[in-house]
């Protein structure tokens, strides 16, 4: 067991971090064996179709836990953003790449609105994001009238954008490429967490705001920074789901936040900040994208997935705080 | 007066690397208010923490009331009648005078809570102690002295019989500390034993019956206190073989410029009117009490808390400090006296926080230099010999000593001048204390210039150039190091403003 724990390769991957990988394996291999219809190669882009949103508002959002806040408001801002440009492609005839700009750019705003809130006016991040959440979740109500919006198909000459997260060849063949920008993606903000000055300065306020400001960094500057990328991913996590599941309802997408949360966590992030893996929320991810695919394959209704996922999240997490009790 | 109530003899405690009390006496006779004297540090503290039950003795023995007693936790203390009542006062706020005063007893009715039992009887307690304070009133809304009568209460009502006041009127005013001294008056005729910490002399002038000085963890001597001087006092305070050698003269060359001058700078309640200069290659040593106002001084003049008042010049020029961030980019450096809440991140490698404040010089493009950062800090490692297995060591692993030090590489790696030392060598072993002094002297040599906030009355007078003392939030002393003996900067440190003694403040 020594000799496990000081492995070099399972020291670098975090114990949690392997718990949540070896969970996810388990996960995909009790499916897959309980079923075998669901070890295919079309449930496995359905299970990318599902960890897009997630996956994206999960990033984000890792930066905010990392700084030792939360943003309740990114499910909703996702609903909003792909509300209202749908609104604007489909019913004002916006041509669709303005619309995918417009998109990621009302995420951006909220992101910066609750920086604003958060690090000028010094509101407790679960205030300010719950009072945003409640906004977005209204304005975007308003804009569309109450109305549901239903972008535009695959088949209209703007249809191309769908093409962004996956591609049917002619011969029927699903190409998940959403999955290569999400991992892209994911890619470019673990550098941006580990090896720019953005992150060091967001993890390290994380873990002591005071102690980083009296070393003469703006922390407020950074705090907005990470609320900032958190509603920006939401933004272009509101065009991966308007483009998957191309119907938005007014007033949905509260409670995704909370598949983020859960994703980010289980991957090993601290709530209590200092702490921001992004290599484990994608773990973190795909093990709820898995729960959310797979259990109706095993005759589970999908309420089932919730219980799914909070046994997870506490097991995984308890592993954590086990560990360290242990080392204290 | 009656007869011995209380009787502490050879009292012995250490701690890891600390010899807190050696073989201190103390006798507290019923129906006296005895004042405990001493510097920070000398000890006042422990002593009575091992009379509440709070710390365990090593060894020595406690009588009290002709008993020998051995307290292991607060609440045996409290059951035998020994009460204290802290500096900082434990209230809830938010709930009532009466509700406080019966916390953890409370009085129930038919099962329930009943809260007006609880105001009838709080009211009688305030009645016998002559203080008119409504029981149903929010504890939130009185004022600080008010609050301290409710502690003062609190213990009455569980029958104490020694009570120890920790520094009670340093938070009161002048009108609220007569008040306190008429209740202090008032429990001395009922024959209770009374210990009295308190730094104020004009004070143990007027309240105390006898004074026990204390120092360096030893006992000094007892005197009764209308037969004795206040220099009397100060002497016995201070009166240490200083085993390190004071600096004699200045270092400071006749012509060396004034790199900082502060004019008039207040903030908050805790700084007025301050002005000085700082010359470059210049130790400055502020000294003081605690609670002087010197670390709120260095925070204002850091940037880190508002001013209210007052210009900076750097260099002769005037600048604006609104941010910390201002103050770096203007070569000041703040080393807190509170190295792990406000000096680093110790959930973090050695290696960030030593470019915590420079990380701009270790950027290729948008990338951190991993390489070059973990170089710099290791050559920092080298030069000021910080132990530590690795840069890649999370620091709360390291020493007091050797965590300093990586505050100070921090500084270092940032190349500022004007370096603020708030408390450089507390909590630091003795070996790992001369070589920080031995770096500060090295810094000043290579024409950085140092304010150092010490406690510590052999560190100033070791170190400084020059000596400011506070008090109140008021330089009330500036002596020239060739002047300056620890008796001069006692007086100067209990030198109250006399507009505030008439109960009247400049705010």
């Amino acid at each position: 067991m020594e000799k496990l724990k000081n492995n070099p390769i399972i020291k670098a991957i975090g114990t949690q971090r392997l718990v949540a990988l070896l969970a996810l394996i388990l996960l995909y291999l009790t499916f897959g064996i309980m079923n075998p219809r669901f070890a295919t190669y079309s449930t496995m882009v359905n299970i990318f179709d599902a960890s897009y949103y997630i996956g994206f508002m999960a990033i984000g959002i890792c930066f905010v836990i990392a700084t030792g806040g939360i943003d309740l408001s990114i499910g909703t801002v996702l609903t909003m953003s792909g509300l209202v440009a749908g609104f604007l492609s489909v019913n004002m005839g916006f041509p669709i790449w303005l619309v995918i700009i417009i998109c990621i750019s009302i995420g951006t705003l909220f992101g910066v609105i609750n920086g604003l809130l958060v690090a000028k006016l010094g509101l407790p991040p679960f205030i300010a994001t719950l009072g945003t959440m409640m906004l977005s979740k209204g304005i975007g109500s308003i804009i569309t009238g109450a109305q549901s919006v239903t972008w535009k198909s695959g088949s209209d000459p703007e249809g191309w954008y769908r093409s962004i997260f996956k591609i049917k060849t002619e011969g029927g063949l699903l190409i998940p490429t959403g999955f290569l920008f999400l991992i892209a993606a994911a890619v470019l903000m673990a550098v941006v967490m580990n090896k720019t000055k953005t992150g060091r300065y967001i993890l390290s306020l994380g873990s002591n705001k005071e102690a980083t400001r009296l070393s003469g960094v703006n922390v407020d500057k950074y705090l907005i920074i990470a609320y900032v990328i958190s509603g920006t991913f939401a933004g272009i996590a509101g065009l991966a789901y308007s483009t998957i599941y191309s119907t938005l309802l007014p007033g949905g997408g509260a409670g995704f936040e909370m598949d983020a949360i859960a994703g980010v966590v289980i991957g090993g992030t601290s709530m209590s900040g200092g702490i921001g893996t992004i290599a484990g929320t994608m773990i973190g991810v795909f093990i709820i994208s898995i729960l959310k695919t797979g259990l109706p394959f095993v005759g589970l209704q999908t309420h089932y997935q919730q219980v799914a996922t909070g046994l997870v999240l506490i097991v995984a997490v308890f592993a954590d705080v086990y560990r360290n009790r242990k080392k204290n | 007066m009656g007869s011995v109530m209380l009787r502490m003899k050879g009292i012995d405690k250490s701690f890891p690397g600390v010899h807190a009390l050696d073989h201190v006496d103390l006798d507290v006779i019923g129906g006296e208010v005895h004042a405990l004297m001493g510097e920070n540090g000398a000890g006042k503290s422990t002593l009575m923490k091992i009379l509440t039950g709070i710390y365990l003795k090593d060894s020595g023995t406690i009588e009290f009331e002709g008993k020998g007693v051995e307290f292991t936790s607060p609440k045996e203390a409290q059951d035998a009648g020994i009460a204290i009542v802290h500096q900082e006062l434990n209230m809830m706020n938010h709930l009532t005078v009466a509700q406080n005063i019966f916390i953890g007893r409370e009085m129930m009715k038919s099962g329930f809570i009943s809260d007006s039992m609880m105001n009838k009887e709080a009211r009688k307690l305030f009645d016998r102690l002559n203080i008119d304070i409504d029981p149903s009133e929010t504890m939130g809304n009185l004022t600080v002295g008010r609050q301290q009568m409710c502690e003062i209460a609190k213990a009455i009502s569980r029958e104490a019989k020694l009570m120890v006041f920790d520094e009670p009127s340093a938070a009161l005013t002048e009108s609220e500390i007569e008040e306190l001294f008429k209740i202090i008056r008032d429990l001395k005729s009922k024959g209770m034993g009374i210990v009295y910490i308190s730094h104020r002399m004009d004070e143990i002038k007027v309240i105390t019956d006898r004074v026990t000085v204390m120092r360096d963890g030893t006992y000094v001597g007892t005197m009764i206190t209308k037969d004795s001087t206040k220099d009397d006092i100060i002497n016995m305070m201070v009166g240490r073989v200083i085993y390190e050698d004071p600096k004699q003269t200045s270092s400071v060359p006749e012509n060396a410029p004034v790199v900082l001058k502060v004019e008039h700078l207040s903030a908050g309640k805790m700084v007025k009117d301050v002005s000085f200069e700082l010359r470059k290659g210049e130790i400055l040593g502020f000294s003081g009490l605690m609670g002087a106002g010197r670390t709120e001084l260095a925070r204002a003049i850091f940037g880190a808390d508002k001013k209210d008042e007052g210009t900076i010049y750097i260099n002769g020029e005037q600048v604006e400090i609104k941010t910390t961030e201002d103050a770096v980019s203007h070569g000041i450096g703040y080393l807190s006296e509170d190295r792990k809440r406000f000096g680093l991140v110790v959930a973090k490698s050695v290696a960030e926080n030593s470019t915590m404040s420079a990380l701009s010089l270790f950027m290729k493009g948008v990338f951190i230099d991993r390489q070059k950062e973990r170089k710099e800090a290791e050559s920092y490692v080298k030069l000021l010999k910080t132990k530590t297995p690795s840069v890649d060591q999370l620091v709360v692993n390291l020493s007091g000593g050797n965590q300093q030090k990586v505050v100070i590489a921090k500084w270092l790696i940032r190349n500022c001048d004007i370096l603020i030392f708030d408390e450089p060598t507390r909590g630091i072993d003795v070996g790992a204390k001369s070589e920080i002094y031995h770096l500060m002297n090295e810094l000043v040599k290579q024409g950085k210039s140092i304010i150092m906030i010490s406690s510590e009355m052999t560190e100033i007078l070791r170190m400084s150039d020059r000596v400011l003392v506070m008090c109140e939030g008021r330089i009330t002393g500036e002596i020239p190091i060739e002047e300056v003996s620890q008796e001069r900067i006692m007086a100067a440190a209990t030198l109250r403003n006399q507009e505030d003694n008439n109960g009247k403040t400049k705010k």
